[in-house]
């Protein structure tokens, strides 16, 4: 599967990245390079393999600590409590941009 | 006490317990050796804040305060986010970022009453092997040196710690490591260093790379060292980690004089093919063999999937990374460009001046593998390849306690040897990448030169929570040999 | 399937509504979600997405969309996963929302209710492909900088469960009528506050046409419509814009619009030409949801009553038609005075026409809601109860109702004194009935002497001239006599 120019083009849109021509020529050989090795890893037969989205999922010393997720470590809830207070001086201070503390960005038009 | 910089932290700890030396004494020590940043290791000091924590460390001894890590100077990986310290990640996009929290690992590390030297040099957002992505400070960003050979990198992406710890700058440094990068930048630069096991140690206030990857951990002369560091780095940081594991915080050294016999050490063939240079393969073998005559047997087994390890990282890092770093896009905080028309052209100039190029390809990379009608054949694949990857650990571990092998091919390559080839960097990952996808703790310890006389390390892997028997199994070994006392010429 | 065409056109409506949870903290951060604060003081770290942070799950957004999931019938999955929603906007501080994609915490389900059809009233059900919990974004302010725009990311991280419908409805009428009664559903079971004003109930239609028989057209999506009245009007006019296209020849683009309530128009917004690949994977920060079985059977047992039973229940208890049940079941707050005053006076029927007419009528007038009603549902219950042991007559008893109202002051605390004041008044102003019969037949008498033309035109059989006489019988005393009573003497005193 290799990519093209056009490719490198919308990627690039979707990352918000912009490369010159010769950076993007560069990326586009230096990706396929990579790819290529990747194709590899496509060939492998993984039917009926559930795909590991974490390592957490694998662990299986933890079906022990917790019976009620033995497919693994579920979600921890926090109780519905408040207790951030108003910090936005302090959050604020390596904002590129902010009036009356409000973010400023060049106009959005929708 | 001249040579008070050559200390590890066990051995300091009771220099300052003993009242041999005050903690700001002992700071000031270390900070004079700063000048001149040797090697490019630091990014930021602020002599003020360390000699503040060191004060408040003397208090405490003063009162009896007996914990083990009281008072001993540690320089933290600047992927922890400080409130005391700028923040870059290595990047431009964050350069004089101030976090207005501390890293939960930064935090724990300050309650144990360690003293903060500064923060050290790392590859971009921890994206590399040789800590020759680092971009800051943007006037002049300066590649890591090896200690052992200023013409070598150290290794990366925490090659600034590695570093620092090598040149006897620092005791002890924490680390971070994805893909290797806590235990390649040790083998490289001849220290210590451990990564446990995923959800260990709290990701609250590391800046995330690949959030199914990223784990802290201890670098510093010695598995000893990296025991006390260890247990108080890591423990459940439920309240703001939900990937924290909720184990019981443990103490790593308790097992550390344990003898070795009856040991069974997993030595997988895999790892000793062809692309092993033999300057590495020498050490690696005198030292299983040191094992062995400690009482541990050595077993043959199989990691079949070790060099798809390779591609299946590649796929799944740079996916969670192109996500993660979005945020990075010059409306709350970081670098903005200065000229833009509009608010597209704002995003995509403040983004390719800030990120670098290693950084830019992997989100590059990323975005590919996670498009529309890619995600099966690339990300989803590399997904379920990861967990084969696991149970081939799980098998292996049924014929083995520990699994021993080397950290990376070859020694420290020379600068710019592979800085304009990705994939070589990547390919360079093959040994480390595999107990990273699976989550399992792994470490590195000095076990004798290659060529250049440059550091080889030797890696040992070990089934989920058990680092105490890594360590014991370290240390051990450490007691036998004298690699670990070594420094480099130029270190003083 | 009703033929509601449009110039020969189908109507197919689908809608995903996004409702803010009303919990106290973010959905994945500490932070307060109330409304109106200063800008981005109820933005922490978190929320800001400054690096090194991390999301930690609200129990109480879980809870809320398990009871949402079992107000509709819904499935609510043992384990559901979150993932992340990639793209660029400066109110979405990772640059991703965390959302829910393959696998949704809450899945299939229905919303029924009734509406009119023309002459008839109609049962519909509208099918939920799922809902899950997701977080809201930030808010842009473009009015306040010239050439710019502030971010306000208090909202940012704000819980809302997305509620999306399968195509199922096939008018604007249909779809309101939808749209009001999920907002009762949420609204009454207490997960949502509602405020539509304040942004808490959104609502997205996705609209398209085709010929009857036909594959489904393309539809166009009209987002954040934030008023029932503007939802009919936005999707009438889309509907009619959409034919003029097709009959013009031009093929229907996938698009989102916005519509404009000053001119009535929807206009398509400017295309963000990426906005398709969200590039969409499972979040790595956060582990599965898993949701046991005695979770979801503690919620179901704590839920109050909903709607629809409570009006089933209102039907057979107090023996309503069911549409008096249904506009009794509006609100929790209605029902709730509803039988607070069906109970105090016993009669049910007469209870809910009294609340459904004069009730609601003042209180549509005033813009009130029941909660700000006057008049007590003590006081109505007296009143009731004093129109129907023949104290007072309906006209006397709307003088009542119109003093109670107008001096307000109704002591929900204190039911005996709010009775005691209907007769108060009662007194006051004269009001009682007479119910002396010897007295009314005496009236009766003297009215029939002196009217003998009508006596003599009702007994040559024209029963209207008995109106004649009931006027003069009336004023004569004074509007208390009884009617009821009236008529029963002359019929029988004429017989």
């Amino acid at each position: 599967m290799s990519l093209t120019p056009a490719d490198i083009q919308r990627l690039a849109l979707l990352s918000r990245l912009s490369f010159d021509t010769p950076a993007s020529q560069r990326l586009l050989e230096g990706l396929n390079n990579f790819f290529a090795i990747v194709e590899e890893m496509r060939k492998v037969d993984t039917s009926g393999v559930v795909p590991m989205a974490h390592p957490i999922d694998a662990m299986p010393y933890l079906a022990d600590h917790a019976p009620s997720a033995p497919e693994g470590m579920a979600l921890r809830l926090r109780d519905d409590v408040v207790s951030e207070d108003n910090q936005r001086e302090t959050n604020q201070r390596s904002a590129p941009a902010v009036e009356r503390g409000l973010f400023l960005v060049p106009k959005v038009i929708e | 006490m001249s040579d008070l910089h050559t200390l590890g932290v066990a051995q300091l700890s009771a220099l300052l317990q003993n009242k041999d030396i005050g903690a700001v004494e002992l700071a000031t020590r270390m900070l004079a050796r700063l000048g001149g940043n040797p090697h490019n290791a630091f990014l930021s000091v602020d002599s003020e804040v360390t000699l503040a924590q060191a004060k408040a460390a003397d208090a405490r001894i003063a009162t009896g305060d007996t914990s083990p890590l009281l008072g001993v100077p540690i320089a933290h990986k600047d992927i922890f986010v400080t409130a005391d310290f700028p923040t870059t990640a290595g990047s431009r996009i964050l350069e004089g970022y101030r976090s207005p929290f501390n890293a939960t690992v930064v935090q724990r590390m300050g309650e144990a009453g360690m003293v903060t030297l500064g923060k050290l040099s790392c590859d971009e957002f921890a994206m590399g092997s040789a800590n020759e992505n680092v971009a800051v400070p943007s006037a002049k960003p300066q590649a890591v040196t090896n200690p052992w050979d200023v013409s070598r990198i150290p290794g990366g992406s925490s090659g600034g710690s590695a570093a620092a710890v090598a040149a006897c700058l620092t005791p002890a440094a924490t680390g971070t490591d994805t893909g290797g990068s806590i235990r390649q930048p040790a083998a490289f630069c001849g220290i210590t260093g451990i990564k446990p096991t995923y959800g260990r140690a709290s990701r609250y206030g590391m800046v995330a790379f690949a959030s199914s990857l990223d784990q802290a951990g201890p670098m510093a002369r010695n598995a000893e060292d990296c025991a006390l560091l260890l247990s108080a780095m890591c423990g459940p940081d439920l309240d703001r980690d939900s990937t924290s594991l909720d184990v019981k915080a443990e103490d790593f050294s308790r097992d550390l004089n344990k003898p070795l016999k009856g040991l069974r050490v997993g030595v997988p063939h895999e790892f000793f093919a062809d692309g092993l240079a033999s300057d590495v393969r020498g050490p690696i073998n005198t030292a299983l063999e040191n094992l062995k005559s400690q009482g541990a047997t050595l077993v043959s087994i199989a990691l079949p999937r070790t060099s798809l390890s390779i591609p299946v990282y590649y796929i799944i890092a740079p996916a969670e990374a192109s996500s993660n770093l979005s945020r990075f896009d010059g409306v709350k905080f970081g670098h903005r460009a200065k000229d833009f028309t509009d608010l597209a052209d704002m995003y995509e100039k403040t983004r390719t001046e800030g990120f670098g190029d290693e950084v830019k390809r992997r989100i590059m990379i990323g975005s590919y593998v996670l498009s529309h009608g890619y995600y099966d054949a690339y990300y989803l694949q590399a997904q379920k390849i990861r967990r084969m990857i696991a149970d081939d650990f799980q098998e292996a571990f049924k014929q083995c306690d520990v699994i021993a092998g080397p950290v990376a091919p070859t020694v420290a390559w020379k600068l710019g040897d592979k800085s304009d080839d990705p994939l070589a960097n990547y390919l360079a990952d093959i040994f480390t990448l595999p107990a990273s996808l699976a989550g399992l703790p792994g470490m590195s310890i000095p076990v004798g030169f290659g060529e250049g006389h440059m550091p080889v390390g030797m890696q040992l892997i070990g089934n989920y929570l058990q680092e105490a028997k890594l360590l014991n199994v370290a240390h051990q070994f450490q007691l036998a040999t004298e690699f670990h006392l070594k420094t480099p010429g130029g270190a003083a | 399937m009703s033929a509601l065409l449009v110039h020969g056109y189908e109507v197919v409506i689908g809608f995903e509504t996004h409702a803010q949870l009303s919990t106290q903290s973010k959905i994945f951060s500490r932070a307060s979600t109330a409304f109106g604060a200063e800008p981005n003081t109820q933005a922490c770290a978190v929320d800001l997405a400054l690096p090194g942070t991390l999301p930690v799950m609200n129990k109480g957004a879980v809870e809320r969309a398990i009871q949402l999931g079992l107000a509709l019938g819904s499935y609510i999955a043992e384990r559901s996963i979150f993932a992340r929603k990639n793209y660029f906007y400066p109110d979405l501080p990772k640059g991703y929302q965390i959302s829910q994609f393959e696998i949704p915490v809450v899945q299939g389900g229905v919303v029924s209710f009734f509406m009119e059809e023309g002459k008839e009233t109609v049962h519909k059900t509208v099918r939920l492909v799922r809902a899950h919990l997701e977080e809201d974004a930030g808010k842009s302010l473009h009015e306040d900088f010239i050439a710019q725009t502030g971010i306000d990311l208090n909202r940012a991280g704000t819980p809302l469960l997305e509620i999306v419908t399968e195509p199922d409805m096939r008018s604007s009428a249909e779809a309101v009528a939808y749209a009001k009664e999920l907002h009762k559903i949420v609204t009454w079971i207490g997960i949502c506050d509602g405020n539509m004003q304040e942004g808490s109930f959104r609502c997205d239609a996705n609209v398209s046409v085709r010929k009857p028989g036909a594959p489904l057209g393309t539809r166009r999506e009209i987002k954040n419509l934030n008023s029932f009245k503007f939802m009919q009007q936005a999707i009438d006019y889309e509907v009619r814009w959409q034919i003029e296209q097709i009959e013009d020849g031009h093929a229907i683009q996938q698009a989102t619009v916005l519509f404009n309530p000053d001119t009535g128009e929807t206009r398509a917004m400017r295309t963000k030409e990426d906005a398709a690949d969200y590039r969409y994977f499972p979040d790595p920060d956060l582990p599965p949801l898993v949701i046991g079985r005695d979770w979801v059977e503690r919620v179901r047992s704590e839920m109050a009553e909903l709607p629809r039973v409570m009006a089933e229940r209102f039907v057979t208890q107090y023996g309503l038609p069911e549409y008096d049940a249904t506009q009794l079941t509006q609100s929790k707050a209605m029902a709730a005075y509803f039988e607070a005053t069906a109970k105090a006076c016993g009669q049910a029927k007469l209870a809910s026409n009294w609340i459904m007419g004069d009730v609601s009528r003042r209180l549509n007038a005033g813009e009130m809601t029941i909660e700000q009603s006057p008049v007590s549902a003590a006081q109505l219950a007296a009143l009731i109860g004093r129109i129907n042991d023949n104290t007072i007559s309906n006209n006397a008893a709307r003088q009542v109702f119109d003093a109670l109202w107008s001096e307000g002051g109704a002591n929900v605390d204190d039911a005996t004194a709010d009775a005691t004041r209907v007769d108060a008044i009662i007194d006051a102003k004269g009001l009682k009935q007479m119910n002396d019969s010897g007295e009314l037949e005496k009236i009766i008498d003297e009215v029939l002497a002196a009217n003998p033309k009508n006596v003599e035109e009702f007994k040559a059989g024209n029963a209207k001239a008995l109106n004649g006489l009931v006027g003069p019988i009336m004023k004569a005393s004074k509007g208390k006599a009884n009617p009821a009573q009236v008529n029963e003497f002359l019929l029988k005193k004429l017989s």
